[in-house]
């Protein structure tokens, strides 16, 4: 019989990152080495430990790398809980890749880009900022606008103060919601600070975080001149197959596991209000 | 056309289940029949359909999608998938042969489900034309005639004789099997079961019932009725429409810990239930009004929205049975309607 | 019946001592009667409906209508006002809130048994000196009410409201009902028949929580078998799990605040006779801790949540389980 995507493959956790207080970063081969399967930035895949649970989470890493996967996790329920207890060598399963993915190779292709995360909405446009990152040349002005609780709850702080600040092709702005000691950066909410810092309408968004987040952004980005079509996002909701059978995850029609993750704005707009 | 006497047609079962299983709608009790797996001697029902539907043959409650064994910091995963077994089942309605083609289109589409598909392969499905349509069923508002089912061959009963039509290439094998059997026979009076069949469908109460303004293109239009809270008001939410369904798919996926491994397995689940869209951090439909929406919409505009045209629906009236409450995709059609 | 509880309805409405009625809405055939709650008189007019399909019980309803603002008013057969005044005495529903209109009840009638006489196409039923006229599609059908009698209502334990504000009609009496005699029956098989008995039943259970969410006594907000911490949420199995506990599980948690209402077994798309599990525990707390009846009253003291020097002795409980 031939393979069923319901039937998952291994992975094993080569890697163990504490990247905040409450996200860690796994690293994931296949046991043979290599990456368990190729993707696209924003795609997902079922992460599981048998026995404790199944979930779908968003491929941080980028496609570019071409040795392993790795995902950024929340502690917030019954498995991410088991995942965030796990030791390095432990072998989980995986399955994948699902869903869309941003168009990096399609409508974001030449334009300035504009990525605009809040808290562990960083993991899924982390995948497309080191895509651009590694394939430069085919993009315009790079500028990723992020913030997080406090310092110590802003995803990969490392890569991003090392690797993303150090590189005078991409402009990143930080900003955490309340003041903190050893913190001379920007203080304020995500959405505020996009106001402030006024990008260029010529940009195309990419955000992604809390509900709220995205809700004040998108108004703040309104007022700014953008438009809907400018701006990209991606969705989170329960999922079990993972390829629009199991029949949970639909907004009116489209079943964010199969249709998106990824919408733009404005075709999210024309679906109903129920997410 | 050929046929068997309806006094014979036990021997057709014996028969067929000599060589590989056979299911045929059998009484459980009065007024409750089921789809059982033949046995010699056993009659075929005399009630219109199965409380159940036959979309478990294909689709079970429950089913083992894999094994697993853990071991300190590896796991091994098992397939667990074997070549399905020929069988036939015999006897369905035209309402769930119809279900077996929307499920199609679910199931088979990439990525096929080969655990689906793989029962689907080894199905016969022989169906058996209708001549006493109650009051609750409404195929024909979505396109079938009860009286020509479709599945992989037919049968038509004259009251005396069963007559039998394949439909395809596996069909005629089933009755190429049984042709020892079948003789020649005149469908005269099959002919006048038809047409009396036919003047009844279309006294029934929910003859004029149409799907004519439902479908995708008012998408909106439906999900922001203010029909839906008066509509599910009294919903219990309870799962009774979505399992009696012939076509609701909804599936979860969970492990069971046996003891000496995981199984994980994949059952029915409900759109009417609390839990269906609940994550860590919340829902998306909170209240009773938001899961009962969702399964209508999913049947008269999403379904169709996706597939062209085709509506979730076949009426085969268990809804409208068994709901506990009496509230079913008929009263829905009818109070949300949008001319 | 129904012009007069109509009428008093919009009287109440039109009073302003309630602002709301619970009650039935007619439905597409003879038979399929919707539990509702009307607001206007208008829409009493045209859509409430009382008669011998109208066998809901709608007192678990008002656990959510309560919640809101105003007062409702609810039309409650005796056999509903046991689950009504249990809901009071757990605390489930505001009194207050709720006006009663006690109504006579049943016997209601069970369409499914008049199906099982192979009578389909059916397009009315009426009700003539307990004679049912049955019009279908294929001709007009006779058969005695008594056959087609709710298996709830033959084994009715009171024509009495236990509570209400005014009654239409007449009040009737507590009965010497046969209701523990299917019960006895099956405490006089052998072991291994009264498993066979349940296994047979419970094989049929497609878990489809009909039983457990019409249920007065399961009003918890969050029940144990949705609950992913439980370790027993699981919804598939239905050929081990379900046989073996679900229901039984049910049954104890709700034992001793069972009021014999039946609604699990009437909604029960596989004709499971549930209600007798929970016969079994009445019958028994009845023998064991003295005559109880959940929901006849709002003040006495549940058996089971309450120690007595009397209570037999936990050997006595033993000894009754073994064979």
């Amino acid at each position: 019989m031939n393979n069923d995507t319901l039937i998952p493959k291994i992975g094993v956790v080569t890697d163990i990152r504490q990247d905040t207080p409450d996200v860690k970063t796994f690293r994931v081969i296949a046991p043979e080495g290599g990456k368990v399967f190729e993707h696209m930035p924003g795609q997902c895949a079922m992460l599981s430990i048998p026995g404790v649970g199944e979930a779908m989470f968003s491929i941080t890493s980028s496609p570019t790398n071409k040795e392993f996967m790795e995902f950024s996790i929340k502690k917030c329920g019954c498995l991410t809980e088991w995942l965030h207890a796990m030791e390095v060598g432990q072998q989980i399963t995986i399955r994948g890749p699902y869903g869309n993915a941003f168009p990096v190779e399609g409508d974001l292709k030449g334009k300035d880009l504009l990525f605009i995360a809040g808290g562990i909405g960083l993991a899924p446009l982390r995948s497309v900022i080191n895509y651009v990152r590694d394939n430069r040349a085919n993009y315009g002005d790079v500028q990723v606008i992020y913030g997080s609780r406090s310092k110590d709850d802003l995803v990969d702080y490392k890569e991003i103060i090392e690797e993303w600040m150090a590189d005078p092709n991409i402009r990143v702005d930080l900003t955490i919601d309340n003041p903190q000691e050893g913190w001379d950066g920007h203080v304020g909410f995500v959405p505020n600070y996009v106001k402030e810092l006024a990008p260029s309408t010529s940009k195309t968004v990419l955000v992604c975080g809390p509900p709220i987040m995205i809700k004040f952004t998108l108004a703040g980005l309104k007022e700014l001149g953008f438009t809907e079509t400018q701006v990209y996002t991606t969705m989170e909701l329960r999922m079990k197959c993972g390829v629009g059978k199991c029949g949970r995850c639909n907004i009116g029609n489209k079943y964010v596991c199969k249709d998106g993750p990824v919408f733009r704005f404005d075709q999210l707009g024309e679906l109903p209000d129920e997410y | 056309m050929l046929k068997i006497s309806k006094s014979k047609l036990n021997e057709l079962f014996d028969a067929v289940s000599a060589k590989q299983t056979l299911y045929i709608p059998a009484d459980r009790e009065a007024g409750a029949a089921e789809y059982r797996k033949y046995e010699k001697g056993m009659e075929l029902t005399s009630e219109l359909n199965t409380v159940r539907s036959a979309k478990d043959f294909f689709f079970p409650q429950t089913e083992n999608l894999a094994d697993f064994k853990i071991e300190g910091k590896t796991i091994e995963v098992k397939d667990v998938r074997e070549e399905c077994e020929d069988f036939v089942v015999f006897g369905v309605r035209a309402c769930d042969a119809r279900s077996f083609t929307i499920l199609d289109k679910v199931f088979l589409c990439e990525p096929v489900d080969s655990f689906y598909k793989n029962r689907r392969d080894h199905g016969t499905v022989v169906t058996m034309a209708c001549t006493r349509p109650s009051e609750t069923c409404f195929c024909q508002t979505f396109g079938i005639d009860p009286t020509v089912p479709e599945g992989d061959a037919a049968c038509f009963d004259d009251g005396e004789n069963i007559f039998f039509k394949a439909n395809n290439e596996k069909g005629q094998k089933f009755i190429d099997s049984v042709a020892s059997l079948l003789e020649e026979g005149d469908t005269s009076k099959l002919d006048e079961v038809q047409a009396k069949t036919k003047a009844i469908m279309e006294k029934l109460p929910l003859a004029k019932l149409s799907t004519e303004n439902f479908g995708g293109d008012k998408l909106n239009e439906y999900f922001s009725s203010d029909k839906w809270a008066e509509l599910s008001q009294a919903c219990l939410g309870c799962g009774t429409c979505t399992f009696v369904c012939p076509t609701c798919q909804c599936y979860d996926i969970k492990d069971f810990n046996t003891g000496h491994g995981i199984k994980r397995f994949r059952c029915w689940d409900s759109c009417m239930y609390s839990d269906f869209t609940k994550m860590a951090h919340g829902n998306p439909r909170l209240t009773q009004l938001e899961r009962f929406r969702q399964r209508f919409m999913h049947k008269l505009v999403y379904f169709p929205a996706n597939n062209d045209g085709e509506f979730g629906c076949v009426g085969c009236g268990r809804c409208l049975s068994k709901c506990p409450i009496s509230m079913n995709i008929v009263k829905v059609m009818k109070a949300l309607e949008v001319k | 019946m129904q012009e007069a509880m109509i009428k008093r309805a919009k009287e109440l409405l039109a009073d302003g001592s309630v602002d709301r009625v619970i009650g039935w809405k007619r439905g597409e055939f003879a038979y399929d009667m919707t539990p509702a709650v009307f607001t206007s008189a208008e829409e009493l007019d045209s859509e409430f409906i009382f008669d011998d399909f109208t066998s809901a019980n709608v007192s678990k309803y008002l656990v959510k209508e309560t919640a809101k603002e105003g007062k409702i008013l609810a039309f409650l057969k005796p056999c509903d006002t046991y689950s009504f005044n249990q809901l009071i005495k757990e605390h489930r529903i505001d009194r207050d809130k709720v006006y009663v209109i006690g109504i006579p009840g049943g016997p209601k009638l069970d369409i499914e048994k008049i199906k099982a006489k192979g009578i389909t196409g059916i397009l009315s039923v009426k009700n003539e000196d307990y004679t049912l006229k049955i019009e279908t599609l294929y001709g007009e059908e006779t058969m005695p009410f008594s056959e087609a009698i709710l298996d709830k209502c033959a084994s009715c334990k009171s024509k009495k409201h236990v509570v209400y504000d005014e009654l239409i009609g007449e009040d009737g009496d507590v009965l010497d009902s046969n209701r523990f005699d299917m019960v006895e029956k099956l405490e006089n098989m052998t072991a291994q028949e009264r498993f066979d008995f349940w296994r047979d039943q419970l094989s049929k259970c497609i878990r489809c929580n009909a039983c457990r969410n019409v249920c007065p006594a399961c009003t918890c907000e969050n029940c144990v078998f949705d609950n992913p911490k439980s370790g027993i949420d699981n919804k598939a199995p239905a050929d081990s799990f379900e046989e073996n506990m679900f229901h039984i599980i049910r049954a104890f948690h709700v034992a001793g605040r069972c009021t014999d209402c039946g609604e699990c077994s009437r909604v029960c798309p596989q004709h499971i006779p549930l209600h007798l599990l929970n016969r079994k525990f009445i019958k028994d707390i009845n023998e064991l801790y003295g005559e109880y009846q959940a929901g006849a009253d709002t003040t006495s003291r549940a058996p089971l949540n309450t120690y007595t020097k009397d209570d037999c002795e936990p050997s006595i409980v033993h000894e009754r389980g073994v064979e």
